[in-house]
């Protein structure tokens, strides 16, 4: 063999890189649990965000919960919100910088209990920026209370006999509801479990920012996640808990998606 | 078809010893480590060369520890091109 042929074989020899820690994620060590569906969901986040190239024109909405100190590690412009009203606040960001990509990030407690007005009213005016939901059934920074979400017959902290649908009511389904209301643009649910919901989680995600530049209302991203604290498991037994438990009564799916007119009008 | 292949590498200091990876592995490639580190987790560790970069264990990992590589498929047809080409043969491959 010739001598740059040698040079050249020696250099197919490496590897190629195919997946890495996203850019936009900053460098730090996340506070979250072990194997907590939340810290994949900022990392697919950024995935996204670098993938479309809108890390400059993006800016987020913090909640209060599990997911209070986002800001800390995503690196775009955030904003922390007062508990729940995260949808507000972003209604105020996009009215003054239309331009610009909005996302909320909210858990349950916060987007489906303490928030729910802010949360309707907003998809009901039909605002345009992206509403990320991470339902993990439970209120996980407190301690495990039950939340709205939490499903029939779960023990919980406040609920230690399983949760009663008499006295405590059934878990409510937030993004069907808010799918019915016609200023909700795209509704969608999927999770973070598996390399393949990653994957369709990521594409939802694209879509969701994609659609914002059409300026045509809110887009919700459901992801139901996993609360291996909250729910006293290990993180894979907790996965598999969700698919039994959450997933019967959030089945992962588009609700709610644009119609071919909706996107060419 | 031969097997694609990959390699991982993974940040032991920022692995929370969640498991996902392990069970998500289609190759059975990862295992738990025996030793600890700083924060006093166990970690996921490279136990047999047999991985093919699908990317399924990164993907799963929470807290991004886990970079892929895989071996690019039109690179290894180059080099077989290229072992063909007798010595008196001048190649020059542009950026490579």
């Amino acid at each position: 063999m010739s001598e740059k042929g040698t040079v050249v074989a020696e250099k197919a020899s490496e590897m190629d890189l195919v997946y890495c820690r996203p850019e936009s994620l900053l460098d730090v060590r996340m506070h979250y649990c072990p194997g907590c569906g939340h810290t994949t969901t900022h990392k697919i986040l950024m995935e996204v965000i670098d993938q479309l190239n809108i890390q400059e024109e993006t800016i987020g909405v913090a909640p209060v919960g599990c997911a209070v100190l986002a800001y800390e590690y995503l690196n775009v412009d955030m904003h922390q919100a007062a508990h729940g009203r995260a949808t507000a606040v972003a209604t105020g960001i996009k009215a003054v910088q239309p331009d610009k990509y909005v996302f909320t990030y909210q858990g349950d407690g916060d987007l489906a209990a303490i928030g729910t007005a802010e949360t309707i009213h907003s998809a009901n005016r039909g605002e345009n920026f992206l509403i990320i939901f991470i339902n993990n059934g439970i209120y996980g920074m407190t301690g495990g209370q039950m939340a709205p979400t939490t499903p029939i017959g779960e023990k919980t902290a406040t609920s230690p006999y399983g949760r009663d649908k008499k006295t405590a009511g059934a878990p409510i389904d937030i993004t069907n509801l808010l799918a019915q209301l016609p200023g909700t643009f795209y509704a969608t649910r999927q999770a973070v479990h598996s390399a393949n919901a990653v994957r369709k989680t990521k594409k939802a995600l694209i879509k969701a920012f994609e659609y914002q530049k059409l300026d045509k209302g809110l887009c919700i991203v459901e992801v139901v996640s996993n609360c291996p604290s909250g729910w006293k498991l290990t993180p894979y037994e907790s996965n598999e808990w969700m698919k039994e438990h959450m997933m019967t009564i959030y089945p992962l799916g588009d609700i709610k998606t644009p119609s071919k007119e909706d996107l060419l009008s | 078809m031969a097997k694609v292949k990959g390699e991982v590498k993974i940040a032991i200091e920022t692995c929370k010893g969640c498991e996902l990876c392990i069970h998500e592995c289609p190759q059975e490639t990862l295992v738990m480590s025996d030793e600890l580190n700083q924060r006093g987790y166990h970690y996921a560790v490279v136990a047999i060369d047999n991985c093919t970069g699908c990317t399924n264990c990164a993907l799963v990992c929470p807290d991004a520890c886990i970079t892929v590589y895989r071996e690019q498929r039109g690179k290894k047809k180059l080099v077989a091109q290229l072992s063909n080409i007798t010595e008196n043969v001048t190649i020059t491959i542009d950026g490579r």
